[in-house]
């Protein structure tokens, strides 16, 4: 982000960004940048609030008026949590009742998903949009994929003209996307943490995302060991 | 919050070990002071890996390195993103674009005169990548945003 303020800028375009990680920013010396204490992936703080948005995106324009630099100021505001987010506001929205043979996690994945498709039309329908589309394949076809390939690194792509690489990046984006949706469908479930938990260690999508893991750590094939390496978020996996 | 002291030990030495590969910038470089802001034409650049439902996803290969077009008047319906990085927080901009992409804050800022005007065009990279990689197309961005007579630039990460 930084990298780039510094190119526009000796291209003739002024610039200003935001920082989320300041001992970055710190490094690259930015022509201006507005460091914001937000998680990662929320540069403007909280989605649907517009008023706290306003006052981040303001922050950083009004940086735009400073007579030289490097400018590197603090915005000190802390995003508001939402109604209900905290831990023990996380509802999960279904059960997943073990009624599949104990093991077989391909079976359990096709349920969770089969079970989550009524929130996942709520969120649509109330959004107005998804970002699970991703690959093209039905969430069903991708969990069915990715269940194959964390059981055997020799299966091909789903798609002749696109690599394995690629292919799994698309459906692992395609689950977890569906499945973070779905459970934003139901009042209580919007700790954005606590649904990464969920996802990530109550699920046989998670499980299988674990299993997937080290099938391609363990692989021979490049690709499915560069995927291996990123498979599973850090905070999810030892040091 | 993105505090260091709040990451686990692993992520804490993931980002610190990040910072070696960010040398080389000085802070010496280019300052361009734009017009006053209530005359200022504004365009995002994120690196947010986001794009149009239909674009080339930021998966793998040289298209990576690319930016992808966002239209300005493009719905929120046909925004997806594609980024690699899998450490990050999906749910707000999932939620809301303008947790990410502020396109409509920056429409409200217009419509009140506060800033001069937004850009027809708005641009994505994905950040997942070294910062040099980034360097030619992102030198060949400011000409198209030159012609859309783009004054600043709001740069947003994940």
């Amino acid at each position: 982000m930084s990298a780039l303020g510094h190119y526009l800028e000796e291209e003739g375009i002024a610039t200003v960004a935001i920082s989320l990680v300041r001992e970055h920013t710190e490094a690259m010396k930015p022509p201006r940048a507005l460091w914001v204490p937000f998680v990662l992936g929320r540069p403007f703080g909280i989605p649907n609030d517009a008023q706290f948005q306003r006052r981040v995106l303001l922050a950083a324009l009004r940086l735009l008026e400073k007579p030289s630099g490097p400018v590197l100021e603090d915005f000190t505001e802390e995003a508001p949590a939402p109604t209900g987010d905290d831990a023990e506001a996380f509802v999960c929205p279904v059960s997943f009742a073990p009624t599949v043979a104990e093991g077989d996690v391909a079976a359990e994945f096709q349920r969770e998903i089969a079970e989550l498709s009524t929130w996942h039309e709520l969120t649509m329908n109330r959004r107005g949009r998804t970002t699970a589309t991703l690959s093209g394949l039905s969430i069903a076809e991708a969990a069915k994929f990715v269940s194959e390939l964390s059981e055997n690194d020799a299966i091909p792509s789903y798609r002749k003209d696109l690599d394995i690489l690629p292919a799994v990046r698309l459906v692992c984006h395609d689950i977890r996307a569906y499945y973070l949706e779905s459970v934003a469908a139901q009042p209580g479930a919007k700790a954005a943490a606590e649904a990464e938990e969920w996802f990530w260690t109550k699920t046989a999508a998670g499980k299988t995302m674990f299993r997937l893991r080290e099938t391609c750590n363990a692989s021979k094939n490049e690709e499915l060991q560069r995927f291996g390496l990123r498979a599973v978020p850090t905070r999810f996996t030892p040091a | 919050m993105v505090r260091l002291a709040d990451l686990s030990e692993t992520e804490r030495k993931g980002m610190l070990g990040r910072i070696k590969e960010l040398s080389g910038f000085n802070g010496a470089g280019a300052w361009i002071t734009p017009p006053r802001l209530s005359d200022c034409r504004v365009a995002i650049v994120t690196t947010a890996g986001i794009h149009r439902h239909g674009d080339v996803p930021f998966t793998e290969g040289p298209a990576q390195a690319d930016y992808r077009v966002i239209p300005g008047n493009t719905p929120a319906a046909d925004i997806t993103m594609s980024h690699n990085s899998i450490n990050y927080d999906r749910t707000g901009f999932q939620q809301d674009i303008n947790v990410v992409f502020p396109i409509d804050r920056l429409r409200e800022l217009a419509a009140e005169k506060v800033i001069g005007g937004v850009a027809d065009y708005h641009y994505s990279f994905m950040g997942a990548l070294p910062a040099k990689a980034l360097e030619p197309r992102g030198r060949a961005l400011a000409g198209l945003l030159k012609k859309d007579k783009v004054d600043a630039v709001i740069l947003t990460p994940v």
